[in-house]
């Protein structure tokens, strides 16, 4: 690890005011499962390191208003235990439970999660499949319009994930197939069916979440598992690794896209 | 059976300061004075060594200094040593690559150590390092067995041309050529048994001390075998004398063989001690543990089996490509020899084997022996064999299995690799196991799976290995440079309590518990009055360690050896304190008594007398209790047993999942059965690491993809099914215990078990053969491949 200034600002504003005045050197820490490893083995050295730990303001659920609004700094077992979250999208839950192992999800936190946007972190899928809205310091981002590509985000220098709102839907389902070594995903689907209409997003198989507008629109006219039966997904621009070459991952898309129907009944 | 005697599951006693955290591994140890090393290592695969500048470092804060190969070179530092010499069918030499502790004019594979920077702490050394500037000058690598032995590859060592270490073989190649020329059928299969990274939990360290007063020298090692690191690194690499240096392996957090060996960093720490001053710490990070702990396995083979028209074995052909890595490691060469074409005859009396075995160099880290060694590769190669030819031949696995089984009753066996197997039952083991599987009901099961979508399998293995390493004098023929008995020594203390020093070392074997029972139920005195001191040369007798399922086989017998010579020196004592003649003691629960009187001594008051000799025989016997022995197997151990999984694969996905395993192995005389089931849990839990998860990965540049636990699957407890694990003793011939030894038999006989379940699994599809692991992917292409069809759906 290579040595930074620490900091642990008080408040949001004060937060907000040193990463500004860090620059391009300043980084945000929350849970810090990415950015504690990355800074162990030496492949990142940023000035400053900005911990949001002492904002308690931005830890906490809230269900109200037909929203499950998930404070920036929840942890994922906070999440997968919400008695709340657990009633309201059984789904966003289940997510949760199925990140990393246990000691990330008492670490990790939704805000982190969101704002690093790792193409194979479970979290993405969930935001776009779910139609959510991510929160920052200085304005409202709708999921659509959140992920831009691989670990990059439409956050702008100086911004800060404050908390994430899921509109309650009708019915969602999550299937993950995790990588055998490290459990990310290699694809993971979030299917919903919402007011606003179906969503299918996919995580895990593409430099950046995805969502499946040919199986979106088959779902809205058949809610059924058989109704992304034969919608293939090409594997031209998808990941490949040791792991799972394109062409498996975009097999993988429809059987865990057929999943997640299963599972949100 | 006393409560905590041979035969009890006595709970381990080395546990407690584990479990509070009180356990003293290398890193614990802090000396005063202690510095802190960084390796630099290679981030090239193979590259010429133009310029290492060491000037900006050296001038960095808290450095105290830099070294690099020339600098040992300077000071007549030798090579790390090869301990095995393998000859080529020509009876020629093996070619022995020089093999510096840090690189001198050229690196070989990525981890190559380059140089080493000495720091008040391990931060700054880092820092330093990154101020060396290596001018690499690329070279073309070659990163598989493939790539090394194509006509024309890059040559990695001038003196190895062809990249071939040594081109070995054993058996009469014409009289089994005869014998395929007439056979009935013959059974082929090609397969590549997968590297693995061993991955203790506990990552390699050392610490050199130097005492410029006295002149002693001490490292503190994670080892499997302390004073085998002394010899080597004394003896060849340092050239220190061994009485001024202690090498101490304190408590060592897994070792699967990668702590067998004599390693750079070893010899690096202590020969910078004296020059820097002071005591100088090297831990390895989990990333460094992936590019310089020898890997494991790494064959390429061939293979075929002769039968006759009932599939009865007649004659077994194998050529091996065995990946030796770019250096040898310390006992390298002689597993994908000895430690495994001796083993090709398995259970079975196929009654003529050749196995041609050639040793290649690549452009990796060094690849030795791992859990098994040798035996797991010659395991899955047969057992595989074994079905194939069964399915060819339109046979039941299991009849076959029978069919050519040596006889309960065969014993010793002459076997055509050079082996004499002194025991064994392997159609009880293979029965009780078919009975724990409910293997009669599989069909069934396996029709209740389909019509969930899933497709399950059932697979069987009996295997057969050799542990106990080994009768000196024949693998000294073979090509030893080391002698293989086991030493110990056991102290009685006037008041009767025992600490015994043994050659043995645990690092999580629980020697400390299992010892103890052993001594405590051969001298009749409570289990708490036993201590177990290992890991120290300055403590122990010299002693071989720990490897190859050795330490009870070979260790305990060392500790029975000695313990007889205590009993029979205290019953000269007793029969001179009770005026009786020595013949007439009896020695039973404790007790000297003369036979047929109520007249005893307690074997403490004979201790007492022995240190107190006041009514004591003087002029005959010496004071004292304390004896020590030295035991040379007369043979190697055969464990043997059989292993069967059952498993589904869910096709849509490719993923399998363990429904069932069943182990039943003969590993002798079982002194701690709790020890023994977590040993086989363990090996099993590796063995479906191999045969599902694990697999290390170069690309052809020779840059290692799997250098992190991201990318290299460690099995986890929820990949693995819950493992039923039963014995089934026949009694080792040839020691005094009836012990064979049990570290291994649940790597080596398990993954052939599972890969002939999935193969089965999947005999809708027409597949013959999966190699190792059988990831999701792999399988999923399989189905696919086989029908592409079924797969889409």
């Amino acid at each position: 690890m290579y040595e930074f200034n620490y900091q642990r600002p008080k408040s949001l504003a004060d937060a907000a005011k040193a990463l500004k005045s860090a620059g391009d050197g300043g980084k945000l820490v929350a849970g810090g499962q990415t950015l504690i490893p990355t800074l162990k083995q030496r492949l990142a050295q940023p000035s400053d390191l900005i911990d949001l730990g002492g904002l308690k303001d931005l830890a906490g659920i809230k269900v109200e208003g037909g929203k499950v609004t998930i404070g920036a700094l929840t942890t994922h077992a906070e999440v997968a235990h919400s008695a709340a979250v657990q009633k309201a999208i059984p789904a966003l839950a289940a997510l949760a439970e199925g990140i990393g192992d246990p000691q990330v999800r008492n670490r990790g936190t939704i805000g982190g999660s969101v704002a690093n946007a790792d193409p194979a972190a479970d979290y993405p899928a969930g935001v776009v499949g779910l139609g959510a809205t991510v929160h920052t310091n200085e304005r409202t981002i709708a999921a659509d319009q959140f992920f831009t590509g691989l670990f990059t985000t439409a956050l702008k220098p100086g911004e800060i994930v404050t908390a994430v709102s899921f509109p309650v839907p009708q019915k969602a389902g999550y299937a993950k197939f995790p990588n055998p070594a490290s459990r990310y995903c290699v694809v993971a689907v979030m299917a919903a069916k919402t007011a606003d209409g179906v969503r299918v997003a996919v995580t895990g198989a593409g430099p950046s979440v995805f969502r499946v507008k040919e199986m979106e629109a088959a779902l809205g006219k058949n809610w059924a598992p058989a109704a992304v039966d034969g919608i293939k997904v090409a594997p031209a621009n998808l990941n490949q690794d040791i792991h799972a070459s394109a062409e498996y991952r975009a097999h993988l898309v429809g059987v865990m896209a057929r999943r997640a129907i299963e599972a949100a009944g | 059976m006393a409560q905590d005697g041979i035969g009890a599951s006595v709970r381990r006693k080395e546990d407690f300061r584990f479990l509070i955290g009180r356990g003293l591994y290398t890193d614990d140890i802090k000396r005063p004075g202690q510095t802190h090393a960084y390796i630099l290592r290679s981030n090239q695969a193979h590259a010429e060594l133009r310029k290492v500048d060491t000037e900006a470092a050296k001038r960095m804060p808290g450095v105290l200094a830099v070294f690099v190969g020339t600098d040992m070179e300077a000071d007549k530092v030798g090579g790390l040593p090869c301990g095995w010499l393998i000859k080529n069918k020509d009876g020629s030499p093996m070619k022995e690559p020089p093999h510096p502790p840090l690189a001198i004019g050229r690196v070989r594979h990525v981890g190559d150590p380059v140089a080493v920077v000495v720091a008040e702490t391990r931060e700054q050394a880092k820092d330093a390092a990154e101020r060396i500037e290596v001018d690499y000058k690329p070279l073309p690598a070659v990163a598989s067995i493939a790539a090394a032995i194509k006509p024309g590859a890059p040559q990695i060592w001038d003196v190895a041309p062809g990249n071939t270490c040594y081109d070995w073989h054993i058996g009469d190649k014409a009289a089994v050529d005869a014998v395929f020329a007439k056979a009935h059928h013959v059974a082929k299969i090609d397969l590549y048994n997968n590297r693995l990274v061993p991955n203790a939990m506990e990552p390699r360290a050392a610490i050199g001390e130097y005492d410029a007063a006295s002149g002693d020298y001490t490292l503190y090692t994670t080892s499997q075998n302390p004073h085998v690191i002394r010899l080597l690194m004394g003896a060849f690499v340092l050239h220190l004398p061994e009485h001024k240096l202690r090498v101490y392996a304190p408590d060592v957090g897994g070792g699967f063989g990668s702590k067998i060996y004599h390693y750079a960093e070893e010899a690096i720490v202590t020969w910078a001690a004296p020059k820097v001053g002071r005591p100088i710490k090297w831990t390895a990070e989990r990333s460094e543990s992936f590019m310089s702990d020898a890997h494991g396995r790494d064959h390429l083979t061939h293979a075929e089996m002769a039968l006759d028209k009932d599939g009865k074995f007649l004659a077994l052909r194998v050529a091996t490509n065995a990946n030796m890595g770019a250096y040898l490691s310390t006992f390298a060469s002689c597993i994908p020899t000895y430690l495994y074409a001796t083993l090709l005859a398995g259970v079975y009396t196929t009654p003529i084997v050749y196995c041609e075995v050639r040793a290649v160099f690549t452009n990796t880290v060094p690849v030795d022996a791992y859990r098994g060694a040798g035996r797991p590769e010659a395991t899955f190669l047969l057992e595989r064999l074994v079905d194939i030819a069964a399915r060819d031949m339109k046979m039941d696995p299991v009849a076959i299995r029978r069919k050519n089984f040596i006889a309960a009753t065969a014993f010793p066996y002459q076997t055509p690799v050079a082996l004499q197997y002194d025991s064994g039952n392997y159609q009880a083991t293979l029965d009780q196991a078919l009975k724990a599987a409910d293997w009669a009901g599989f069909e069934g099961r396996r029709a209740e799976a389909k019509k969930r979508g899933k497709l399950r399998g059932i697979g069987v293995s009996t295997y057969i290995e050799a542990c106990g390493i080994a009768p000196s004098n024949v693998a000294g023929a073979l090509g030893a440079r080391a002698g293989l008995f086991e030493a110990a020594e056991v102290r009685v203390h006037p008041t009767g309590s025992v600490t015994v020093f043994t050659g043995s070392h645990s690092h999580g074997q629980g020697h400390e518990t299992t010892f103890s029972q052993l001594v405590a139920d051969q001298l009749g005195i409570p289990f708490d009055n036993v201590e177990i001191v290992h890991g120290d040369t300055a403590k122990i007798p010299f002693g071989m360690g720990t490897y190859g399922s050795r330490s009870l086989a070979v260790g305990g017998t060392a500790l029975v050896k000695a313990v007889d010579k205590i009993i029979a020196k205290g019953k000269k004592i007793a029969a001179h304190m009770l005026e009786a003649s020595e013949a007439d003691i009896e020695f039973k629960d404790g007790k000297f008594t003369v036979a047929g009187t109520d007249r005893s001594k307690a074997f403490g008051e004979i201790a007492l007398s022995a240190y107190i000799p006041h009514n004591y025989p003087l002029d005959q016997l010496e004071p004292g209790l304390d004896e020590t022995a030295f035991y040379d197997p007369k043979n190697f151990t055969f464990p043997a047993g059989c292993h069967i999984c059952e498993l589904e694969i869910d096709p849509q996905t490719g993923t399998t999942h363990i429904a069932k395993f069943t182990a039943v192995d003969d590993v002798g005389r079982v002194i701690n059965p709790m020890i023994v089931e977590g040993q086989v849990q363990g090996g099993v839990g590796q063995g479906i690491g191999q045969a599902l998860l694990e697999n290390c990965v170069y690309d052809k540049d020779g840059q290692l993809v799997t250098g992190s636990m991201l990318d290299y699957c460690m099995p986890r407890a929820d990949d693995l099914p819950s493992i039923g694990v039963a014995t089934h003793a026949t009694l080792c011939a040839h020691n005094p215990l009836g012990v064979k030894g049990c570290g291994e038999v649940g790597a080596i006989g398990s993954p052939p078990a599972v890969i002939n379940a999935v193969v089965d699994a999947l005999r809708d599809y027409g597949v013959k053969h999966m190699d190792m692991p059988a990831t999701p992917m792999k399988v999923w292409q399989t189905i696919r491949a086989a029908s592409p069809k079924q797969a889409a759906e």
